[in-house]
């Protein structure tokens, strides 16, 4: 049993570790708490199913119109609504919300609100320690570490990304140095919805898709981003392992776990708000200390 | 005496359009149950009375003192289990139910408190948002007690017949936001409360350094925000004598934020204004949607793409949340201020000299007849 939970906290880790890194990015660089993060998520597993079952193009094409499409979408949204109110916090959060009220909205008037299957890349499975996982789960393993560690790469490694990093700690003195604020927010708005159509893409298969998917990951990568510390992609990712390992454990250790999974992983955010307010790795700019 | 009140009416009201405006709104209230005897629209301003309540202590909470909760729906879903408990266990009737549960949604907020003291800005929202999510997961847990996701049904209703719930839940309305209202006035010179208020969200260290206790205050800001909270969240579950773990859910916390930025936040009037358009709005899209339905449009080929169009209205007219998400957006780019404040600023003006104000067809001001240009 231990290797039923490892297995499946490792899977949805992956999967919660791209969520949580598009989340905490946009919000460190633009201090911008994005409800629709997960929407982009939901439109990406539906933009597969709609490819693949609809129109009837083959995977590898399906996944790369729903990355490009999706993207641009979120890309627009940004620069369209979500940029104008940038300055009013409380608008920001609304305007979010209504967002993914009106995806989620569009998705039940064009498929209807019952849970559809999407196929998988590969078929088949594996015994690993006793324990069947499909050839999907590892895939989906896989590239999100992929996935990861390209981000890790770009943040660090080229000049886009130090530039990101920089405008997330100081956009006044970043824009001294030249770099144009407004468009790193453009092209880390375009990353992170990028990787929330990753996670998409790789959730679908296992889970199939349905137009309310946007509501129970969102709570988790709040969770998630605030236990690694809100703008730290080390902590979003070492967080996102941790919440699935916990989330996994309470379903199959607690009787009737299955509603609870929500309330011990929101107990674990409080305990660590309270105790450590700026998260495991996180850090707290002064004029937020309090 | 009347003539007075008539003489202040007279200089008081009638030059100043908002006051106007409210006076009438109010007036047109209470006399709804004359104009109208349709049951549809009677509900409907019963149900749109108790969301002020709620929307209105939101805003006193999160918008004066700039605690941005984001989990009002707590006291809100806190007060309405503790009022079917207590019928279910204890037999309570509602003139009892009520009371105790708000002294419960006090207690609540003052709860919740302690721990949001340490915390600021997103984090504090981040951190409010956890409670009423973690309580409705004990709540559908403990199914034996609390009927799980089903909730409680068939509890006692408010008062006998639907003009005298209306009746109880407006004037509940009125003296709540009346007390709110006066309880952040910062002009006032016998309550303090609004001014330190502002003080806090505008600079708490600031605050502190002038020698308020900023703690004692949040805690007041809490136990206030969560006492009207909890009123609301009682008299609703009388008014549809049943309770679900959907007061407890996001939806409901963040309809609060809605109304309340669609209105205007940090002003008690926006908050009044934003759930009496948007709520009726959403009620009157789905009776609109039965009139449709109503219709019947015969099914000749001429007439298809009508009926295409008949399916979609009738798809929004039943998710009323598009609306209003759609209304939202536009409302918030184009006057990121909140509708009441920006049609306050179009229809009044302030008087730069003696800071009273004028009705936006003067030139000068009505008492110290400085230029108002």
């Amino acid at each position: 049993m231990a290797a039923i939970v490892i297995t499946y906290a490792v899977v949805n880790g992956g999967i919660y570790a791209l969520l949580a890194i598009g989340f905490s990015l946009i919000f460190g660089v633009a201090r911008l708490v994005n409800m629709a993060h997960t929407g982009f998520f939901m439109l990406a597993a539906f933009g597969l199913f709609y490819c693949t079952k609809k129109i009837g193009l083959g995977y590898i094409e399906a996944i790369a119109v729903t990355i490009v499409v999706v993207t641009l979408l979120g890309i627009l949204v940004y620069r369209f609504i979500i940029d104008r109110v940038r300055e009013h916090h409380a608008a920001v959060l609304i305007i979010t919300i209504a967002l993914v009220m009106i995806m989620e909205s569009a998705l039940l008037w064009r498929f209807g609100g019952e849970t559809r299957g999407v196929p998988s890349l590969i078929g088949g499975y594996v015994d690993i320690a006793g324990v069947r996982i499909l050839n999907q789960q590892l895939l989906t393993v896989g590239v999100a570490a992929l996935a990861i560690i390209m981000v890790l790469l770009l943040l660090t490694k080229t000049k886009l990304g130090i530039a990101i990093r920089a405008t997330a700690q100081d956009a006044e003195i970043a824009g001294l140095m030249g770099i144009s604020a407004s468009r790193i927010l453009l092209v880390t708005m375009g990353l992170s919805v990028a990787l929330a159509v990753v996670a998409g893409i790789l959730l679908a298969p296992l889970e199939g898709v349905r137009p309310g998917m946007w509501g129970a990951p969102l709570v988790t990568v709040m969770v998630i981003v605030t236990l690694g510390g809100l703008g730290s992609i080390k902590g979003s990712i070492i967080g996102a392992f941790i919440i699935a390992l916990v989330e996994q454990m309470a379903s199959f250790l607690i009787p009737n776990g299955g509603y609870l999974t929500g309330t011990i992983i929101l107990l674990a955010m409080v305990i660590v708000l309270i105790v450590r307010p700026a998260g495991l790795f996180g850090t707290m700019f002064e004029e937020e200390k309090l | 005496m009347l003539r007075r009140l008539l003489k202040s009416f007279q200089y008081g009201v009638l030059p100043v359009p908002g006051r106007l405006l409210a006076i009438i709104f109010f007036v047109f209230l209470f006399t709804l149950p004359l104009i109208t005897d349709q049951r549809f629209y009677v509900i409907m301003f019963t149900f749109a009375s108790i969301f002020t309540i709620f929307a209105v202590s939101w805003d006193l909470l999160s918008g004066y003192t700039g605690q941005l909760n984001f989990g009002h729906a707590l006291f809100f879903g806190v007060a309405a289990y503790s009022s079917a408990l207590l019928y279910k266990y204890l037999g309570w009737q509602p003139w009892a139910t009520i009371p105790l549960s708000v002294l419960i949604a006090v207690v609540t907020g003052v709860l919740t408190c302690f721990p949001a003291l340490r915390l600021r800005g997103p984090y504090l929202s981040l951190l409010t948002l956890a409670f009423p999510l973690m309580l409705a997961g004990v709540v559908v847990s403990l199914r034996e007690y609390t009927g799980g996701e089903n909730g409680i049904a068939a509890l006692p209703a408010l008062a006998g017949s639907e003009v005298q719930r209306y009746y109880i839940c407006l004037i509940a309305m009125t003296v709540s936001v009346l007390i709110m209202w006066k309880l952040t006035d910062a002009g006032s010179s016998n309550i303090r409360t609004g001014l330190i208020f502002h003080a806090i969200r505008e600079d708490e260290i600031a605050a502190r350094a002038s020698g308020i206790n900023t703690v004692r205050y949040k805690l007041l800001a809490f136990a206030i925000g969560g006492l009207f909270a909890g009123l609301a969240g009682a008299l609703f579950t009388h008014v549809i004598q049943s309770v679900g773990p959907s007061s407890l859910s996001l939806t409901m916390s963040f309809q609060a934020i809605i109304w309340v930025i669609f209105g205007g936040i940090v002003s008690i009037y926006g908050a009044v204004v934003g759930v009496f358009i948007l709520y009726p709005l959403m009620d009157l899209s789905t009776r609109l949607g039965d009139i449709i339905r109503g219709l019947s449009i015969p099914s000749t080929p001429f007439f298809v793409p009508l009926i295409k169009i008949e399916h979609f209205v009738l798809f929004l007219t039943d998710r009323p949340i598009i609306i209003l998400s759609v209304v939202v957006i536009v409302i918030l780019l184009f006057m990121p201020e909140g509708l009441a404040v920006w049609i306050r600023d179009k229809i009044e003006r302030e008087c730069p000299r003696c800071k009273l104000t004028n009705g936006f067809w003067r030139k000068e001001c009505r008492a110290c007849s400085a230029s108002l240009h």
